[in-house]
């Protein structure tokens, strides 16, 4: 009993000590804040907007391209909508992108990783040939292929974007498994005859969510990143729909004239994912896990 | 250099190919879309559709499809592109060395300004260079990278007009050798198509290197903090090594080796991004002729495209193993 | 007894190391002399802070997280603590050298030996090196070739010029200790600090390496700081031993005397502890080194002492000259009867 409370305090000790870190990184606590600010305005986006209509397909053609104004920060773009408006909108739907994405490749990764870690033998050697497979093909082109294949829509997007992005999980959640498989208590389990199933979800599971964590919240920006790319090639969310991509590359069309319609899309994927980035690197400190 | 190795790894390569290939010929041939409607379009009628169909095999069982799918790969044939009308692997050849070019470029600078860079950052540890470079490397990760080229455009083209807007070559492109034109035109001694073709690639080469720059410094960074402690590090450093000698030969190659293997997974990045970049800058290279045939769905043409890519992507991480293993005297001289 | 000022002389030295729970207070107020041409070894247990006391005179600490709080470091006449990082450097460089602790790690493992050595033979000292040394790899007509040949001779290593070609992987660890002890001869130094040269290595080889160090201390004239947890190997080696306890040093004597009549409670349980065979490790005393960020209240030791009295909690006991250069910061010995039982003791056992 008294061991116990020992570890405890250890643990308690290793977590305010992680959080002193985190909290003594400016880098981070930025990052935090633009990642609460961009969830907030995703949020509250009809109440924050100044013209929640203009999301969608109003037409106000005496505002036509107009600049930056006081009544228009960002602008308007073709049809005198407000650009502000638009990429506040813009936020819901590149979050919930991200989200959607990651939700799926973790489902799909981290199973197939912990099988492959786990059972060893030939489950390991098909799931991981097949990641390998996945792997060497730049998860942007794969994502491209698959979009193609499926048609440019936002949905398709997400579908090929995840396709591309699991074996990263599969991946991970493998060489976890690996390393806590050699671990004491999971041993001392094996001997016992828990099955392994239970193994699998109660021991091995938990153990490696501090490292999911760090990736998730890294690679947040980046499928962010990889579902606007989509976007701007046309493969993503289709106008009038005012997602970030989209945006920019219809407004590259009115350069170098209508500067602010691609400037400032492109300033709101830059926050957001730099926010990820900042958070996710802070967030590696704090639980003081190496992940690609 | 083991040549067990080599042959195991050029084994694994060519299996992983292989599966690259099944699983780029089923993504194709088993989602929505046929190729014979698409090819002969919306007007065609019903039996028209069929006798292509029958004519290009497609009704044939799909691992029948896949085996003359094959066959075809082997002997070069990528099949007829609907847009160019031409074939695929004609297409590809010819457009493959602006691609080439641009990557190779992109990295080269990449490679050059991220190791002192993040060699300095190492050695000045939490002063003013290192925060620069921690926040510059932030800051290249997270941009877009079309919308950096886009801005770069407005910049440097648009307003300053310091670089062309798009393309490769504003001139008569130097005489063919490599098809990479910055080294033809010092090959050939062209300084007008060199000066041309290099203020082309600039913004370009720009756009694609900032974020594995960026990940290269870090990189070496974090690697030469390591170096740093080594005990052979403080025992040359004591013995009176100098210290550029110490820092930028032996210390530097041991943390560069560490890099390698990133490096290689960035030549991927790079491939991948060149989609967009290209795309942005109209540079005619393999991505933006894939980014069109995909937007068309010349399914002929995107198999192709991802091939090759997938291809070049193993190819460079197999030389970067090689390398590895010719740096590394631990590995090398492992019986 | 020298009356000469001695080559090195540390007084007071005190480096503290910051953590997030306070300052780890590491060295505290150490005092070592070493004369010219005189083996001193500095005997302690793991962790007891005498690395630490060689890095702060090399300046290999690393500052951060260390810091030097107070305290100075006399080499031939000047601070070495007081220089700015070029001048030390410089000085370092020329005068001092370096037997490290662990070969396997000290070598750098993607150049050969000749590559490693070459350059720093021809390179030495100079603050820096010509786009020459990058480029290329060596050139056996070099003069630093030669010197090469001669130091590995020096070191006693069979067929020196095949070793230039090989790569430290491809060394034992004693080959690899008697490569960077030639490396070590290389700027003629005249102090030698070791750093548990043999610690790493096998018995059947820490022998040999012992027996070296001692051939080239001769040879070259050189002082030398020896570092080691092992008494044995201070008897065979060293004139006078300093002990150290949890960053201070607690006694100092000749090395007969101060293995024959120990003063210190702390030496006395060392030299009980010796295994009868040589070269292994002690076994200890009971209880642990303390906690360096909150040490115990004066004398560090007393918490383990056997002998403590009640002063020994409340004032840390200053470091007193008992008999000519045996010297012994212990309560015990600052009562006047205490000595005098002492020296009957020693006397009957002299």
């Amino acid at each position: 009993m008294k061991n116990l409370s020992q570890t405890k305090n250890v643990h308690k000790g290793n977590i305010s000590r992680a959080l002193y870190r985190f909290t003594k990184s400016p880098l981070s606590l930025i990052g935090l804040s633009l990642v609460l600010m961009m969830v907030f305005i995703a949020i509250f986006a009809p109440f924050i907007a100044p013209y929640p209509e203009d999301a969608k397909n109003a037409v106000h053609f005496k505002d036509m391209f107009q600049p930056p104004s006081l009544k228009h920060p960002f602008g308007t773009d073709e049809v005198g909508r407000d650009v502000l408006s638009r990429v506040i909108f813009g936020s819901r739907i590149s979050l919930m992108l991200g989200v959607i994405v990651l939700s799926i490749a973790v489902l799909i990764g981290v199973p197939l990783g912990l099988l492959a870690g786990y059972f060893g033998g030939i489950v390991e050697t098909i799931i991981m040939r097949l990641t390998d497979i996945f792997l060497s093909i730049p998860s942007l082109v794969l994502a491209l292929a698959v979009s193609a294949a499926l048609g440019p829509n936002l949905r398709n997007s997400m579908i090929a974007i995840s396709f591309s992005w699991w074996p990263w999980y599969a991946r991970l959640a493998y060489g976890e498994t690996l390393k806590i498989k050699e671990e004491e208590f999971v041993e001392a389990d094996e001997s016992l005859g828990v099955s392994r199933i239970y193994i699998a979800l109660r021991e091995i599971l938990p153990n490696m969510t501090s490292s999911l964590i760090v990736k998730v919240s890294l690679d947040l920006g980046y499928a962010i990143l990889t579902g606007a790319s989509l976007g701007f090639l046309g493969l993503g969310a289709q106008p009038p729909t005012p997602e970030w991509g989209t945006l920019i590359s219809l407004g590259r069309t009115h350069l170098p004239g209508m500067w602010w319609l691609s400037t400032f899309p492109g300033l709101a994927i830059f926050v957001t994912v730099l926010g990820f980035n900042l958070l996710g690197d802070g967030l590696r400190d704090f639980f003081d896990v190496e992940v690609e | 250099m083991s040549l067990y190795f080599t042959l195991r790894r050029i084994s694994h390569m060519v299996l992983v190919l292989l599966g690259i290939s099944i699983l780029i010929f089923f993504l194709a041939r088993i989602l929505p879309g046929d190729p014979a409607r698409l090819t002969l379009g919306p007007e065609a009628t019903k039996e028209q559709v069929q006798n292509l169909r029958h004519q290009l095999g497609l009704d044939k069982p799909i691992y029948i499809q896949y085996y003359m799918f094959l066959k075809d790969l082997m002997r070069g044939k990528l099949g007829v592109s609907l847009i160019t009308k031409r074939d695929v692997s004609k297409d590809l050849l010819q457009r493959f060395p602006a691609t080439l070019e641009l990557v190779c470029f992109a990295m080269t600078l990449a490679i050059i300004i991220g190791i002192p860079l993040g060699v300095e950052s190492a050695l000045h540890k939490d002063k003013f260079i290192d925060y620069f470079s921690r926040i510059f490397a932030f800051t290249g990760v997270s941009m877009p990278r079309f919308w950096l080229g886009i801005m770069l455009q407005l910049i440097f083209a648009y307003v300053l007009s310091l670089f062309p807007l798009t393309g490769r070559i504003s001139g008569m492109p130097p005489r063919h050798i490599t098809g990479l034109y910055i080294l033809d035109s010092i090959l050939t001694g062209n300084g007008r198509a060199f000066v041309d073709s290099l203020s082309h690639i600039i913004l370009p080469a720009t756009t694609l290197s900032l974020s594995p720059l960026a990940q290269i410094t870090r990189l070496i960074r974090a690697n030469m903090i390591e170096q740093l402690r080594k005990d052979y590090t403080i025992v040359s450093r004591i013995g009176g090594m100098p210290e550029n000698l110490n820092i930028y030969k032996f210390m530097l190659k041991n943390a560069f080796m560490s890099t390698l293997t990133i490096i290689g997974l960035l030549f991927g990045w790079m491939l991948g991004n060149a989609f967009l970049v290209e795309t942005v800058f109209s540079w005619p290279g393999i991505a933006r002729y894939g980014v069109n045939s995909v937007l068309r769905k010349d399914f002929n043409a995107v198999i192709g495209v991802t091939l090759l890519v997938g291809f070049g992507y193993i190819t460079v991480n197999f030389i970067v193993d090689l390398l590895y293993r010719y740096l590394d005297p631990r590995i090398r001289l492992r019986k | 007894m020298r009356t000469d000022e001695p080559i090195l002389r540390i007084e007071d030295l005190a480096v503290y190391f910051k953590t997030i729970d306070g300052d780890a207070k590491v060295l505290d107020g150490v005092d070592i002399s070493i004369h010219k041409g005189e083996v001193v070894a500095l005997v302690g247990e793991t962790g007891c802070g005498k690395s630490v006391t060689g890095k702060t005179i090399l300046g290999s600490l690393p500052i951060p997280p260390a810091k030097i709080v107070r305290g100075r470091c006399f080499f031939k006449g000047k601070d070495l603590l007081s220089l700015d990082k070029d001048e030390r450097r410089e000085i370092i460089s020329n005068n001092i050298s370096y037997v490290p602790q662990d070969p396997m790690t000290s070598l750098n493992p993607v150049f050969t030996i000749g590559e490693q050595m070459l350059a720093l033979i021809r390179w030495h000292g100079k603050k820096r090196a010509g786009l020459r040394a990058f480029l290329g790899r060596y050139n056996k007509r070099d003069d630093s070739w030669g010197k090469a040949i001669e130091l590995l001779n020096k070191v006693k290593i069979p067929s020196p010029e095949m070793i230039l070609n090989r790569y430290p992987v491809e060394l034992s660890g004693g080959m690899r200790q008697r490569v960077l002890i030639a490396m070590s001869l290389i700027g003629n130094p005249s102090l030698l600090i070791a750093d548990e040269p043999t610690t790493a290595l096998d018995v059947t080889i820490q022998k040999g390496i012992i027996e070296l160090i001692k051939e080239k201390v001769e040879e070259e004239n050189l002082s030398v700081l020896y570092i080691t947890h092992n008494l044995g190997v201070a008897r065979k080696l060293s004139d006078r031993i300093y002990v150290m306890y949890a960053g201070n040093i607690v006694e100092t004597a000749k090395t007969s005397e101060l293995l024959d009549s120990p003063l210190h409670p702390y030496t006395q349980g060392l030299i009980k502890s010796i295994p009868k065979l040589t070269g292994e490790e002690f076994r200890g005393i009971d209880g642990r080194i303390p906690d360096y960020i909150y040490p115990p209240s004066g004398c560090r030791f007393h918490p383990r002492c056997d002998r403590a009295i009640e002063k020994c909690s409340m004032e840390k006991p200053k470091l007193l000259r008992i008999k000519d250069s045996h010297s012994v910061a212990c309560h015990i010995y600052s009562y006047k009867e205490v000595t005098s039982v002492i020296d009957e003791r020693s006397d009957i056992t002299g």
